[in-house]
């Protein structure tokens, strides 16, 4: 059996295959700033009290601080709501992007099952848990009857070897996936990231690939838990786990092999994430902005790595480099480790914890015309600003070197 | 949802991503139908909202609704009058936001590779058939164990049944 059909056949109480569809309680059930939508849908369903207010995870992170009276107003909401049911584990905005906080705050656990009101939910498994994103309407269902329906997925392994090149890192690796196989290459299927080399990434990689799995269509990516992870995990957990692991006669939809050490720099150009070429493919297209940071590579060793670059120098001047930390954290370590004072005297604009303009929203929109280096998700026409912007995804360390020449850079000249 | 239906084609290509379909600068300030409805499709095909017609239903490629798990994409053309989405594929997000709304989400690629914009077409959903001219389509019918959702008229609707039925 797989881990995932190992995961939802513990929650049903016998083996399953994948193929079937089960109804389960999830461990956890996530939501933001969407949740004043859910509270809309809940009080529809007419029952009273969220069923199991424990399970509820509520992070204020897509707009925060409330850029107007109405991001004001749904905060206000969530707030209320909160009290009124007694939900306990309510983050307000000042704690950051949400699958950062959550995991974090030892939540994300092996052999949990947790659902999302958010597509990037899958970045739990880099814990060895099974997350998936749902709708909101589900997530209100979840809160009024502690159940939802799932396909038990088929899996597809992605196993790694060799060791990856000075200055090529873990988006690299997810974004040359994503441009070899296509946006839906993975769609409704679970990734099982494996091999020699998969436990060679960091805790932070991991949770860049799992993120980054969702734009295959993945319903749920993990990493297997390790002694790494569990490390990583013990002065956090929030309750009893078990470290579940696929059978070794397990079954694949398909294995696909990659060879780290052969791997360069990539970047997803505009407009779809699957769009992606060699860094040096695409060197020297002008860019307006670079964003370095969010769920995706937003984690210390992002930062680090684009602070490395960044040191001493002074970003273009036709530049504006936005630093938006994964969480309060990160941020605190940050400070501590100086990199703060390196990006504010290189010239960038640090963002407070949160989503900041990933979705398009507030905190540095583009322009007609303008282009943007980032190191989030998604580059989709419009998502951060005009719709005839462009977006250009990367790593830390791209974006970084970009920032300073002004146009799509190799970070490997600066290492 | 409603059993039998005429409508026009808007037809489009593979990956519609859900920021095209409704952008993330509206995902948590407009609320109302309407509002939502004057904004489908808005990065990707800015004629669709203006001149959409209720019954009219959208046919694209693989992987429909791809990206963001806002629940507005689908709605959003549920409120513009889309009786259904005829594609090759869907994004997982996207097939169960649909069908928790009510909004019909059909795989037929055989019919994908022949409609056009602006062709007419009638969808009957219960019998599994599209018919544009003298064009007719089959589908699959859409999985039992959501049919029940989309018979109650919505995840809503069927949770309230079920707590209902249970207490």
């Amino acid at each position: 059996m797989t881990l995932s059909e190992k995961i939802l056949g513990r929650k049903v109480g016998r083996a399953l295959r994948a193929g079937e569809v089960v109804t389960v309680s999830p461990d956890y059930c996530l939501s933001h700033d969407n949740s004043a939508a859910i509270i809309g849908e809940f009080r529809k369903i007419g029952v009273a009290r969220v069923k199991v207010p424990e399970k509820l995870i509520i992070i204020l992170d897509h707009i925060v601080p409330a850029a107007d009276e109405k991001y004001a107003q749904n905060h206000k909401t969530i707030r209320e709501f909160v009290a009124e049911q007694g939900i306990p584990n309510f983050f307000d905005i000042q704690h950051g992007v949400c699958h950062q906080v959550l995991s974090e705050a030892g939540f994300a656990l092996p052999g949990k099952l947790i659902v999302g009101a958010d597509s990037h939910t899958t970045t739990y498994g880099a814990f060895g848990a099974f997350a998936a994103g749902i709708g909101r309407t589900e997530a209100a269902s979840i809160w009024a009857t502690d159940e939802i329906w799932l396909r038990v997925p088929e899996t597809l392994r992605v196993e790694f070897l060799g060791a990856l090149a000075l200055g090529v890192y873990a988006k690299d690796v997810i974004l040359k996936i994503i441009g070899d196989h296509g946006a839906d290459r993975a769609n409704y299927e679970a990734i099982e990231f494996s091999g020699p080399a998969a436990m060679d990434f960091s805790i932070a990689s991991r949770m860049t690939l799992c993120n980054m799995a969702a734009e295959m269509g993945a319903k749920n990516a993990y990493f297997e838990p390790d002694e790494k992870a569990i490390d990583w995990l013990r002065p956090r957990v929030r309750a009893d786990f078990k470290a579940l692991r696929s059978d070794p006669d397990a079954e694949y939809e398909a294995v696909l092999r990659y060879d780290l050490s052969a791997l360069e720099p990539q970047a997803a150009c505009p407009h779809t994430v699957d769009n992606v070429k060699p860094v040096r493919e695409v060197e020297g297209k002008a860019i307006h902005q670079a964003l370095i940071g969010t769920c995706t590579n937003g984690r210390l060793e992002d930062l680090e790595a684009a602070a490395s670059i960044l040191k001493g120098k002074r970003i273009h001047p036709a530049v504006r480099t936005l630093i938006l930390p994964a969480s309060r954290e990160v941020y605190l370590e940050a400070a501590r480790k100086g990199l703060l004072e390196i990006f504010s005297e290189a010239g960038c604009v640090i963002l407070n914890p949160g989503c900041g303009p990933c979705l398009g929203a507030h905190q540095g929109l583009l322009a007609a015309g303008e282009a943007v280096i980032s190191t989030s998700n998604r580059n989709f026409r419009g998502r951060m600003g005009n719709r005839d912007s462009e977006i250009y995804l990367a790593s830390p360390a791209t974006a970084a070197a970009s920032s300073l020449e002004g146009k799509i850079t190799d970070p490997r000249k600066y290492l | 949802m409603s059993k039998e239906k005429k409508g026009k084609v808007w037809k489009y290509g593979d990956d519609i991503n859900t920021d095209v379909i409704f952008p993330g600068r509206y995902t948590y300030k407009l609320m109302e139908p309407a509002e939502m409805a004057s904004h489908a499709m808005e990065d990707l095909d800015p004629a669709f909202a203006k001149s959409v017609q209720p019954g009219d239903v959208i046919v694209a490629g693989k992987n429909f609704g791809c990206g963001s798990s806002r629940e507005q994409a689908a709605a959003c053309l549920k409120h513009a009058g889309i009786q259904a989405v005829v594609a090759k594929s869907f994004a997982r997000i996207y097939f169960r936001n649909a069908i928790n709304l009510g909004l019909a989400v059909l795989q037929c690629p055989e019919a994908v590779e022949v409609l056009k914009t602006g062709d007419e077409i009638e969808i009957d959903l219960a019998a599994g058939k599209i018919v544009s001219g003298s064009r007719v389509f089959n589908f699959f019918p859409l999985p039992e164990s959501v049919l029940g959702i989309v018979e109650a008229g919505g995840l809503i609707e069927y949770t309230k049944k079920k707590l209902t039925s249970g207490s």
